[in-house]
């Protein structure tokens, strides 16, 4: 929107902008280069360390919660304070970790250079919705001092308009979490629509881009829902308007409608990047075009259509017409096709694939098998007369933890560990990556499968003591969990060590066709040296050259550089 | 800088060539017209947005007054339908003049943007003031939301004996009147008496023009910042996205009004 006034003449080192051809990491120095970066790149990185830290914060709660479960009765803590921990969890991974992780970390990072761009369309707005989300971290998490919300992080009336005060800092929080969400969004489809490099056309784009684009889509058109009715909701707290107060005229279950006309959306906004990243990793590693790459393209956009129209499954049993029930149940069912799609596609694309078993292929392996029992699950909740059966118990627990854990988190794994080489300029050991692969994959099953039989046999969740016969499935889970983290720490561990242990990574070190590996390792800060002109899609592994899929684009140019340097 | 220039000599290098960019085009982007499409859609996406927050507002306006459509007719005769009007026609008109602004800047007539401009902003006070004669009417009136409504002593200043007009939740014994209702004389002198459910009323009353309002706050912003760069000579025919911009998002103030002026002062039976 606004112009930067650039001087018609003088050095951009200068003014503090770097060399374009400098690694984006040395093009400039100090602390003030990274807070007002408008490099799209170390944005990422600075929203990646944030989203990480969150998701220690989180997955602490996730461990005190299922410490506390592992006997009945108290075991660590009383009833109130579990009751905020599972909710200071569900928010924290919710609003401060999945829904920024790997759009505004990876996508940030990739988006650009997938489609040849030198940055986002908007580099100062990007810039600012990391400090918007800074701001909203600080207003969520200030509930903590002021005496924790207790709620749930579905925030659902009445009980919201009773308890402590500290639910207003805690959904003003996420409010304001929602704006640096609906900013990335609007970047990323702008940029998309406008930046693309001479060749890129719409079919041309990696499936990445077109995860983020759809991605994008939901973040701009649900969240502001989100945002009014968290301001209605304060509004209600401050001066009781009355919107969903019974007392007051108003509608509680109106605030479930229109809390999940945002939050269902939401999940698309977890999952479907995590799809994203996927049909890299598969492409990557079975090196064989995508199969049906138009229709996986679709998927995200069919999922991102479908997530608006199918919330009322939250509510089945909240009081809503048999009729409205019918129908988004039948919505509901709709949503196992564009997922159907991408799951057959990427087995599809392996058949008779070279498949490398690389750490970060594990985990696409992994988000197959775990995403499909996450999704067919799902189908059992979309069934009305099973629905009544299963709402509120831990099956519904399992089911989103399999598709938020086992597909986005999985997901945002295996690009970290895929893209760890572009983004740091260092090689992870694979053989650490692999453990923790399979203490993750092993934890999670753990963790997850008694919740689903315990559900089935109606264990409520949130429940903070249960019968005799659960005990064995809660202390099972509890066990996984410690495994999981095990698991976590490994990885974690091997991406840090790579930084100051890793040997250096070559420009393309898994020999992808993808566009993001054809430039310098770590890119250059204009991503390319020179505006790409594409004459291929990001999977013809049958066009691209042996160069390509070994040194990627104009080393020759960049050896010259470096040598000039020199 | 200069060896920088040299090794980009004859190659397509990134874009920091400074000889060929004219001032205002951004480093990332290629060309004026590449910079000025994603400006406009920038603008249009987050248009979308604000359309679907205040599209959460017009949905609980239809439900709640399909819970309570006799408390909708009641309360909206409160509502002063000629100072919404006059809004209206403010903000139409300061939607003309923020059009001609954007017109006068392509054409490059400077000071005559200038003029536009102020006649748009000054139009924005206007209805700003309006709103605040109708604002502190309805808080003489307690007509408040929530809890605050029917403030004490407020209907006391309605001479007793005077006619009280129709309203059928007083001829109605299945809701008798406390001390809660509020009796008050309406836009039209009659006076009237409101259940305190009609609090749901002015609640939404108060969250959507105070929302809107806080945007006509936001709209002057952006377009005091216009005239201010206008007035420095940062525009001319080739570069005015900025004034296109902030006259695209005062029409989307003025377009929310249009549909909430009729649907809090005019839907209802008339008298």
């Amino acid at each position: 929107m606004a112009a930067v006034e650039f001087p018609v003449a003088g050095g951009h080192a200068a003014d503090g902008h770097g060399d374009p051809d400098a690694n984006y990491l040395q093009a400039t120095h100090g602390f003030r280069s990274w807070a007002l970066t408008v490099d799209h790149k170390r944005i990422g990185l600075m929203y990646l360390t944030m989203v990480s830290i969150a998701f220690l914060v989180g997955g602490i709660f996730a461990l005190l919660v299922r410490l506390e479960l592992f006997t009945r009765g108290k075991t660590i803590v009383d009833g109130e304070t579990y009751n905020r921990f599972f909710t200071l969890h569900g928010a924290v991974m919710v609003f401060l970790f999945i829904i920024p992780s790997v759009p505004a970390a990876l996508g940030n990072f990739f988006l650009p250079i997938m489609i040849g761009a030198r940055d986002v369309a908007f580099p100062r707005i990007n810039l600012l919705s990391f400090y918007i989300y800074l701001c909203g971290v600080c207003i969520l998490l200030s509930s903590i001092i002021m005496g924790a919300v207790d709620t749930g992080w579905t925030f659902y009336t009445p009980y919201s308009l009773q308890t402590s005060n500290s639910v207003i800092s805690m959904t003003l929080g996420v409010f304001v979490l929602g704006f640096s969400s609906i900013l990335t969004g609007l970047n990323f489809l702008v940029t998309v629509h406008t930046m693309r490099a001479p060749g890129i056309t719409w079919t041309r784009m990696p499936l990445f881009v077109w995860g983020m684009y759809a991605t994008s889509l939901i973040q701009v058109l649900a969240t502001p829902v989100l945002a009014i009715t968290l301001l209605l909701l304060a509004g209600e707290r401050f001066f009781g308007i009355g919107i969903f107060d019974p007392k007051l005229g108003g509608d509680p279950v109106l605030f479930q409608h229109f809390f999940w006309f945002y939050s269902h959306p939401a999940v698309y906004i977890m999952i479907v990047p995590g799809m994203a990243i996927n049909s890299e990793l598969i492409a990557t590693f079975s090196r064989r075009a995508i199969f049906g790459y138009f229709a996986v393209a679709m998927s995200s956009i069919g999922l991102a259509i479908l997530g608006f129209l199918v919330w009322g499954h939250h509510l089945f049993v909240a009081g809503m017409s048999e009729f409205a029930t019918m129908m988004f149940s039948a919505l509901t069912f709709l949503v196992a096709i564009p997922s159907g799609v991408k799951v057959f596609n990427w087995t599809a694309t392996m058949y008779k694939g070279s498949i490398v078993w690389a750490s970060p292929m594990l985990y696409a392996m992994a988000f197959i098998f775990l995403f499909s029992i996450g999704g067919l699950t799902g189908l059992f909740l979309g069934t009305l007369s099973v629905d009544v059966h299963l709402t509120d118990t831990y099956f519904v627990v399992a089911h989103f933890h399999y598709v938020m854990m086992g597909g986005t988190v999985i997901a945002f794994l295996g690009g970290l560990l895929y893209w760890w080489p572009k983004m740091t300029g260092r090689m992870h050991d694979e053989k650490k990556a692999k453990i923790g692969f399979w203490f993750v994959f092993v934890g999670f099953n753990t963790v997850f499968i008694p919740q689903f039989i315990m559900g089935s046999r109606g264990m409520p969740r949130r429940y903070y003591d249960y019968l005799p016969q659960f005990e064995p499935f809660h202390k099972a889970s509890t066990i996984g969990s410690w495994i999981l983290a095990t698991g976590l720490f490994i990885t974690a561990f091997t991406l840090l060590e790579a930084l100051w242990k890793g040997r250096k990574a070559p420009r393309n070190p898994w020999g992808s066709a993808g566009y993001e590996w054809m430039t310098d390792t770590p890119p250059c800060l204009a991503n390319f040296h020179s505006t790409p002109v594409i004459t291929r899609g990001p999977y013809d592994y049958h066009l691209a050259t042996p160069e390509e899929l070994s040194t990627g684009w104009d080393e020759v140019e960049a050896g010259a550089h470096t040598k000039k340097k020199d | 800088m200069a060896n920088v220039s040299e090794s980009m000599a004859g190659t397509e290098r990134v874009g920091h060539d400074a000889h060929a960019h004219p001032e205002f085009l951004q480093h990332h982007f290629d060309t004026p017209t590449q910079q000025f499409n994603a400006s406009k859609l920038g603008m249009w996406v987050f248009i979308a947005t604000e359309i679907l927050m205040f599209g959460g507002l017009f949905c609980a306006y239809a439900i709640e007054r399909g819970l309570e459509p006799q408390i909708f007719d009641d309360a909206h005769h409160f509502l002063n339908k000629i100072m919404g009007a006059s809004n209206t026609v403010v903000l139409l008109f300061s939607s003309l003049t923020a059009a001609l602004a954007v017109r006068s800047a392509q054409v490059g007539k400077r000071n005559l943007t200038s003029f536009y401009l102020v006649v748009t902003l000054l139009c924005a006070c206007a209805f700003l003031v309006i709103k605040y004669f109708e604002y502190s009417h309805k808080f003489h009136l307690g007509l408040l939301p929530g809890h605050c409504f029917g403030h004490p002593g407020l209907s006391a200043a309605i001479q007793d004996g005077q006619e009280v007009g129709t309203c059928l939740h007083v001829n109605a014994e299945a809701a008798p009147v406390t001390p809660e209702w509020v009796k008050a004389v309406d836009e039209s002198g009659h006076v009237r008496l409101l259940p305190p459910r009609a609090n749901m009323f002015f609640g939404l009353y108060f969250v959507m023009t105070g929302l809107h309002g806080l945007h006509v706050l936001i709209g002057m912003s952006i377009l005091t910042w216009v005239l201010v760069k206008n007035i420095r000579g940062k525009f001319s025919p080739a570069y005015f996205t900025p004034v296109d911009l902030g006259a695209l998002y005062w029409h989307l103030v003025d377009l929310v009004w249009i549909y909430l002026f009729p649907l809090l002062y005019l839907v209802g039976k008339p008298e």
